[in-house]
């Protein structure tokens, strides 16, 4: 085993180990997991040489500090990031996303805070030095399995790193664009007819708010109250990423990586692949809307964003 | 058999085998899920994610890059799945202690059903329970059909902490509290068996869909002394 490490000197406010999601597993009770926003998650791993699918750490809001020891590595932030690079000199250097650095022994990464949205993801070269639970790195805190034993990392745990060999990589950086965007495309979902033709207006007109009960587990909507005419509750059944799922007090929750994996409440959308990502992303307070569009539409959305997806990734070769 | 299949979203399928819930139905659902998940097991299809069994639905996730809609409805309509092909169900016994420190619900219970905690609980413990599914939390079994005179909704406000192994009732069913978790059932006691074992690799749960369950009264004493 490595003896390089991270000594976290602050945790922030829930930083845990993410990959591509744990599957096989919802008939059992365990959601899959996994970057909230995979798009963020596979840039910051191509950044530093690592196979697309290796563990990255994700960080909501604040994010932790870090102090490298016993070693010398490549590491990569994406996302909407504020962070600084403490230099042994104790030179302060302003952190840039979407490009890798060395970073030295005795060294340190503090990450400020992410900017107008929730997540960002740190990757270093050759990966961290974790076990994989169920075919996946991915810590889920509510089963408490995987990386960290399924926990969020505190003060004084130790991150572990693979390479303690330096392999030189050569610089990189990806010209990313973030562009604010509040419309989320969805599909009609299984129970959009208990709706009132009223609530089916409202879906795909008014606004939302997104409220502070936004975290992994899902997103708490508020707006102009959904009527339901046939039933606010229907017999228990699975549920998938992008549901929004409609309680009976009217207000949409639409269900994220980590949300229990059945329920009984009517769903009257499922957010498409393509804007799962982003719907992660958006910090309360934020305003979104939703647009219906058809199942082969959602599909021909899914490849322009898978080709933008690699568009990014080609930027490194 | 599947009476209507459609999208859910753009990345799953969504078998429904009904409006009912009964176990013949559910036995259905069950035979699809351990058919499919062979298939998956064994590479014979391609980019499924997961497979989720409910009472009356079937929920097939998929990895919208590698299939979509219509190639894993095709093979699912396909398919042909008899009852017979997974008949190794367990029977499990549970041990419950219904002291009043853990039966958190009996007055509520009490007062809905005009019964006594004793009647409650004899009623409770008189019959084996069918195990519908397994999910919301890892490994929570919802098991049914319990006793018509016990049945009673879920709380008005919900626990914001229901403590783990709780025994929960709501409408026909019961369930286990697997880890603390909220929740809204009526509690009527708790067990000190482990339900879902992370450690164990194969088979995390204990009770699976389709096995049997029955319950059986321990002291509080047996209880604070168990040891598996």
């Amino acid at each position: 085993m490595s003896n390089t490490y991270f000594e976290i000197l602050r945790s922030g406010i829930n930083t845990t180990v993410q990959d591509t999601g744990r599957n096989h597993m919802y008939h059992v009770g365990i959601a899959v997991s996994g970057a909230i926003d995979q798009r963020n998650y596979k840039l910051s791993n191509k950044l530093v040489n690592n196979d697309l699918s290796d563990a990255v750490i994700e960080f909501a809001y604040q994010g932790p500090l870090l102090k490298l020891k016993n070693g010398k590595i490549h590491f990569s932030i994406t996302g909407d990031v504020l962070f600084k690079i403490i230099r042994k000199n104790s030179i302060i250097e302003d952190g840039i996303c979407y490009k890798n650095y060395i970073l030295e022994d005795e060294e340190q990464i503090d990450i400020i805070s992410t900017k107008n949205t929730i997540y960002g993801y740190l990757s270093v070269n050759g990966g961290f030095d974790l076990e994989k639970v169920w075919n996946s790195y991915s810590t889920n805190t509510k089963a408490n399995i995987g990386s960290n034993n399924g926990k969020k990392y505190s003060l004084q745990d130790k991150i572990f790193i693979k390479n303690s060999d330096l392999q030189i990589i050569k610089e990189m950086k990806i010209n990313y664009k973030h562009t604010p965007d509040n419309l989320i495309r969805v599909i009609k979902g299984t129970n959009f007819d208990y709706f009132s033709s009223e609530a089916k207006n409202i879906f795909f007109k008014q606004e939302f708010l997104v409220t502070k009960l936004a975290d992994r587990m899902g997103v708490r909507l508020s707006g102009h109250k959904l009527e339901n005419t046939i039933s606010t509750n229907i017999k228990s059944e699975g549920l998938v990423r992008g549901v929004i799922q409609v309680p009976t007090d009217g207000n949409p929750i639409i269900m994220l990586s980590d949300h229990g994996t059945i329920g009984g409440y009517p769903k009257i959308g499922v957010v498409i692949s393509a804007d799962l990502d982003r719907v992660g992303q958006f910090t309360p307070g934020s305003i979104i809307k939703f647009k219906e569009v058809s199942l082969e539409e959602a599909q021909n959305i899914f490849k322009a964003y898978t080709e933008e997806t690699n568009k990014y990734l080609n930027e490194c070769n | 058999m599947i009476k209507n299949i459609s999208n859910l979203g753009d990345a799953a399928v969504y078998c429904d085998f009904g409006s009912d819930v009964n176990e013949k139905i559910n036995l259905n659902v069950i035979s699809y899920f351990n058919f499919l998940s062979k298939l998956v097991k064994e590479h014979k299809i391609n980019g499924v994610n997961n497979i989720t069994p409910s009472y009356n639905k079937l929920i097939i996730s998929f990895d919208l890059s590698k299939t979509n809609y219509l190639e894993i409805r095709k093979i699912v309509l396909d398919l042909s799945v008899n009852n017979e092909i997974n008949n190794n169900y367990k029977k499990i016994k549970i041990p419950v202690c219904c002291d009043e420190e853990f039966g958190l619900d009996f007055d509520r219970l009490s007062d809905k059903t005009k019964l006594s905690k004793e009647e409650i609980f004899e009623l409770f413990l008189d019959k084996e329970y069918f195990c519908y599914m397994t999910g919301f939390i890892a490994g929570m079994p919802f098991l049914g059909d319990i006793d018509k005179d016990i049945r009673c909704d879920r709380l008005e406000t919900p626990r914001v902490k229901v403590p783990k192994g709780s025994i929960g009732l709501t409408e026909q069913f019961a369930n286990i509290y697997t880890f603390e978790s909220p929740g809204g059932w009526n509690i009527i006691g708790n067990t000190p068996q482990k339900i879902f074992d992370k450690s164990n690799l194969e088979e995390p749960s204990l009770i699976k869909p389709g096995d049997k369950v029955n319950f059986y009264q321990i002291s509080k004493e047996d209880y604070l002394n168990w040891n598996e």
